[in-house]
């Protein structure tokens, strides 16, 4: 039986409008293709990976597995990676994400990540099977570094993305 | 907050369905473009779309430098010029040496008879942003199809060779750096003229020597330079540097070691090279006289 100190208090959030979800994967998509200088380049997560996980838990009737396999089909493309490997890895990443949403939305943080970190971590490993089958190529250690940070950062996105989601103070008691 | 219906409502195919549907989506994918390599023509006309968002997002990048540019300090700009001045009078001495040269050289293709060797065309591009594809090295450019760039041309700087165009989309190319896993140069070793074939590692700062045998004469400190027999890259264009060569007895090769002399990852501007003046045509048939020899012998 969990205690009741790993639950989080429930928080009413208003729910995430579609027009803001596309935005947000936007920004993420336009995030991921900036050029970053290179020492940076090898620690900044996928951002677009990230998003598409939170938003599958936030908000798993809106995160539709088709947008996030446009989504992965354009960063293929942008990349020059092998076609449909990030859209695999999206796809893996919404089902598990609606999988768990029912169980992570009642945790507090460090429970949450968790449950995220080894969700990332599992469909980097799909990621790195298809490579290995296709070109054997393997990109050291520092590729699974670069998804700790996306852990890492997973409650700064929290909190800026349930910004618009909080009620406002009641307008008829001002 | 919200959370999925009970089973209860149908709301469409259940998760794992999708799931199903859009993996194999993927890996049919997949498999047609790394088996089979099919997608060429679907990635051209994809990029399109994904064209705009690749310019939005270089955009804060060439803002930055158009700002750095603007207000780049006098001390510097003077620094600069000095260097520049002096580095154009030893380029100045060297045309006019390479000047003679080539025409001493005309003169001798001359009573050889052998043809000329025209200058290579070539397109200057700019680095747009690197690829972030944990697997592979490779960049984007700024010049595609639009200008005339085919895929296989090469890509070199001011120092040496950086790479080769692997894709090209209407108006951006993608080059594959020799420091990508598996891409190969043939190569000339400047000291000795021992042929070899130079091949990438993944990593950015190291090279390998493919298949040399432990007998070859390699050293520490050689420059190896394009041999051009491939008839993609031009003779003679620098590639690498021997950085430690080791030989185990054990193995049937030499590991060598290099480090690309080229700017592979801090460039900005690069040359895309046209297509060689001529590169005799392949042998379609051929025909040896006694093949079970020729087996015996190697």
């Amino acid at each position: 039986m969990i205690s009741s100190q790993t639950m989080a208090p429930q928080e009413l959030l208003l729910p995430a409008k579609s027009g803001f979800i596309l935005l947000t994967l936007f920004i993420a998509l336009t995030l991921n293709l900036m050029p970053w200088p290179n020492w940076i380049n090898w620690l900044l997560p996928d951002f677009v990976a990230l998003l598409v996980l939170y938003w599958s838990i936030e908000a798993p009737r809106k995160m539709s597995f088709i947008l996030a396999w446009c989504l992965g089909l354009m960063m293929d493309i942008a990349n020059g990676s092998l076609f449909g490997q990030h859209a695999l890895a999206y796809v893996i990443l919404v089902y598990a994400g609606i999988a768990v949403h029912r169980r992570i939305q009642n945790f507090q943080i460090p429970a949450q990540l968790l449950h995220i970190a080894p969700l990332l971590l599992l469909t980097n490993c799909v990621v790195l099977l298809v490579r290995a089958l296709a070109d054997a190529s393997y990109p050291g250690y520092s590729y699974f570094l670069s998804t700790l940070v996306g852990v890492a950062l997973w409650p700064v996105i929290g909190f800026i993305l349930k910004i618009p989601q909080r009620p406002r103070s009641d307008p008829s008691r001002a | 907050m919200e959370r999925t219906p009970p089973p209860l409502f149908r709301t469409g195919p259940s998760a794992l369905t999708r799931l199903i549907i859009f993996v194999t989506l993927s890996i049919a994918l997949l498999v047609a473009d790394a088996r089979f390599n099919y997608l060429s023509l679907i990635r051209q006309v994809s990029s399109v779309a994904v064209y705009p968002l690749q310019q939005l997002a270089t955009t804060p990048k060439q803002v930055w430098t158009y700002f750095s540019d603007l207000f780049i300090s006098q001390t510097s700009l003077r620094k600069n010029n000095l260097y520049l001045s002096a580095q154009n009078l030893i380029l100045a001495n060297a045309a006019q040496e390479a000047e003679a040269l080539r025409i001493e050289n005309v003169h001798l293709r001359a009573l050889v008879d052998a043809r000329e060797k025209s200058p290579i065309p070539s397109v200057v591009a700019e680095i747009l942003y690197a690829a972030r594809d944990p697997f592979s090295r490779k960049v984007m450019i700024d010049k595609g199809l639009q200008q005339d760039i085919v895929a296989g041309r090469p890509v070199v700087d001011h120092l040496g060779v950086i790479g080769q165009i692997s894709q090209t989309y209407p108006w951006l190319s993608e080059v594959t750096l020799i420091t990508d896993k598996g891409h190969l140069v043939p190569v000339l070793n400047v000291r000795t003229g021992a042929r070899a074939v130079i091949a990438g590692t993944g990593d950015d700062s190291r090279l390998e020597l493919r298949f040399v045998p432990l007998a070859s004469d390699f050293q520490k400190g050689d420059r190896l330079v394009t041999s051009g027999i491939d008839g993609i890259y031009p003779q003679g264009i620098p590639v690498a540097e021997v950085m430690n060569v080791e030989r185990n007895s054990a193995a049937l090769f030499a590991t060598v070691d290099c480090k690309p002399l080229a700017g592979v990852n801090t460039d900005i501007q690069v040359l895309v090279l046209g297509p060689l003046p001529s590169v005799p045509e392949r042998p379609t048939t051929p025909t040896p006289s006694n093949p079970k020899k020729k087996k015996g012998g190697a």
